[in-house]
């Protein structure tokens, strides 16, 4: 078999109006446009009876089976329902030239890019996105599986309320073993900074490139030395020194579990800044001596009440 | 299904061969024996895919039941990981297709089962793949013109042995590079259970134009050992997986 890098760019996409019908289950989708290609096969925005749907197509039928397994176990898992796009249909599509292409329809994640969203939205929205994330990767982590493909690219915010999603979960892997699929500047072996088992420290480590992929969206080389150039590279990042501590750890592979930074997240999160200590310190000493002077005025009329009585007292005997 | 060894032999070249016999059909004969030929071939920043006259490239991996890859240098690692698991993939594959045809009948691929029990068996292959023992035997061209290339090629075997080492099944390494001086190939480093200890760089550029391609990779074949060779030629019809 031959692997051919460019075949994918020589692929035609399917124009839209093109009608995929499944074999096995009698489906029919209407494509709309193009979403997206990579390594496995092509997305597009689908219509299936007036429903809006993301259908993933490709020639490598045992790509799509995989991928398929790993959205059906993690439909099982899911809670609330954040963990990957859901499930709808899998199936293959007989193409008119007799060619056979094998796809799966999912749930439509319409968002923009975390970038995106967070060039036009602002970097107040960077920590809620690490908290929900780290939340998703723990649920995922105990139900014994690692996200491992992690990166920029497969996170989607959708809208009101801005919640980020995660898509294409090719490289999804039980814990315990290799991880599946991976791209370079996300993964820790490729900085020699850990082995490419699967386990929840793979993912941190990817999440805090992530963030930094946000702020270097040209990406940077690893040099000589992978660990100073990327410890020089968080050091430098003026939007992210607020969460350097817990970054640099997760990139450090200090963390065993995602609720331990998400824990120190939520710490550097929720911390309130005072407001100009000075000023409150004034503003108290003010509260006291008002609060002195009415005691004061308080105390005097009690006292010339009581000298009143006592007059009296005296001269009604 | 039992759990067995892949063998494989990763030949990296940036050229056609030129002496002894014809490449593909040594790796034929390597494939007839269980042992799965994968070739990279690595073009020149001023080459491109299709004037490269590496053809020679897909066709020794096609005779190999292997996977074959060209590209430039810059992505050599993430090349050579992934044609290393996509062949193991494919290998594993083609076994379990065949143990389907066992109990399906003939014809019966994986796509002719409905997508539900594809599930399935795509987990046994996948199971497979992560737990099986394998012994890969890197061969690597060293004439002249891959000079420039070879710290390249070294980071991407460390990076190989990197991946293949998260897995749970064991792995033996070895790495032959070729012209030799008087053999066919130069034994560069011993099978070993990872590469990260190639510390040793490859032997210093050795003849100009010649590419023995085809006697290194038969040279290459013997190094699985004799005893393990003798017994995939006796049970030939399950030699892509030997029963461990
Ligand atoms: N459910 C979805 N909803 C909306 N858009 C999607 C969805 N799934 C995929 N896309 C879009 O299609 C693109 C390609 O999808 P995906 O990443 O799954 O493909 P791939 O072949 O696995 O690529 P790679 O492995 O290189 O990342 C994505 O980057 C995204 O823009
Ligand atoms: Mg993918």
């Amino acid at each position: 078999m031959k692997i051919d890098q460019t075949s994918k760019k020589r692929e035609h996409p399917l124009p839209p109006g093109t009608i995929i019908s499944g074999k096995w289950h009698r489906n029919q989708y209407k494509i709309v446009k193009k979403l997206g290609n990579g390594a496995v096969g092509t997305v597009y925005l689908c219509d299936h009876q007036g429903n809006r749907a993301a259908l993933k197509i490709s020639s490598s039928g045992s790509s799509i089976t995989t991928e398929v397994n790993v959205l059906k176990t993690l439909k099982k898992v899911q809670g609330n329902g954040s963990l990957g796009p859901s499930l709808l249909d899998v199936d293959d599509w007989l193409h008119p030239s007799g060619a056979r292409y094998s796809f799966y329809v999912m749930e439509y994640v319409n968002g923009q890019g975390l970038g995106t969203f967070i060039r036009l939205n602002g970097d107040d929205w960077l920590g809620t996105f690490m908290m929900q994330l780290l939340g998703d990767l723990e649920h995922l982590h105990r139900s014994g599986w690692v996200f491992g493909d992690l990166k920029t690219e497969n996170l989607l915010v959708a809208s009101s309320p801005p919640r980020v999603r995660w898509i294409d979960v090719g490289g999804t892997t039980q814990i315990g073993r290799s991880i599946k699929e991976y791209t370079e500047f996300y993964d820790r072996g490729y900085w020699n900074m850990g082995s490419r088992k699967a386990e929840p420290s793979y993912d941190l480590f990817a999440l805090a490139m992530v963030m930094l992929h946000v702020y270097h969206p040209g990406r940077f080389d690893k040099g000589n030395q992978p660990e100073k150039t990327l410890m020089n590279k968080l050091g430098s990042t003026r939007q992210l020194k607020r969460f350097q501590v817990p970054l640099k750890k997760a990139l450090k592979g200090t963390y065993t579990s995602s609720s331990q930074m998400k824990q120190e997240i939520a710490t550097l999160l929720m911390y309130r800044p005072q407001t100009s200590p000075k000023m409150t310190r004034a503003t108290a000493r003010k509260v006291t001596t008002a609060n002195r002077d009415r005691s004061l005025l308080e105390s005097i009329s009690i006292l010339i009440a009581a000298g009143l009585f006592y007059l009296f007292h005296i001269l009604l005997i | 299904m039992k759990k067995g060894t892949l063998k494989q032999i990763l030949l990296i070249t940036d050229g056609c061969s030129n002496k002894g016999e014809n490449p593909s059909a040594v790796a034929a004969l390597a494939f007839e024996q269980g042992i799965t030929v994968n070739v990279i071939g690595v073009l020149e920043d001023s080459q491109t895919e299709h004037d490269s006259g590496l053809q020679e490239v897909e066709d020794i991996a096609l005779s190999g039941g292997g996977v074959s890859q060209i590209v430039y240098q810059q992505v050599l690692s993430k090349t050579v990981q992934a044609v290393t698991k996509q062949a193991m993939t494919q290998t594993l594959q083609g076994v379990v297709n065949q143990e389907l045809q066992q109990i399906l009948g003939p014809n019966q691929s994986l796509e002719d089962l409905p997508p539900e029990q594809r599930g399935e068996v795509m987990e046994v292959v996948e199971d497979l793949g992560e737990t099986c023992d394998l012994e890969v035997l890197v061969l690597v061209d060293t004439s002249a013109s891959m000079t420039d290339k070879l710290p390249t090629v070294q980071e991407a075997l460390f990076d190989l042995s990197v991946s293949l080492n998260a897995r749970i099944g064991r792995n033996r390494f070895s790495i032959y590079a070729f012209p030799g001086k008087k053999t066919a190939i130069n034994k560069v480093l011993d099978w070993a259970p990872r590469l990260d200890s190639i510390s040793s760089v490859f032997p210093k550029l050795t003849s100009g134009g010649i590419t023995p391609t085809g006697p290194a990779l038969k040279e290459a074949m013997y190094q699985f050992g004799k005893k393990s060779l003798l017994r995939s030629f006796r049970n030939e019809n399950r030699s892509d997986v030997e029963e461990a």
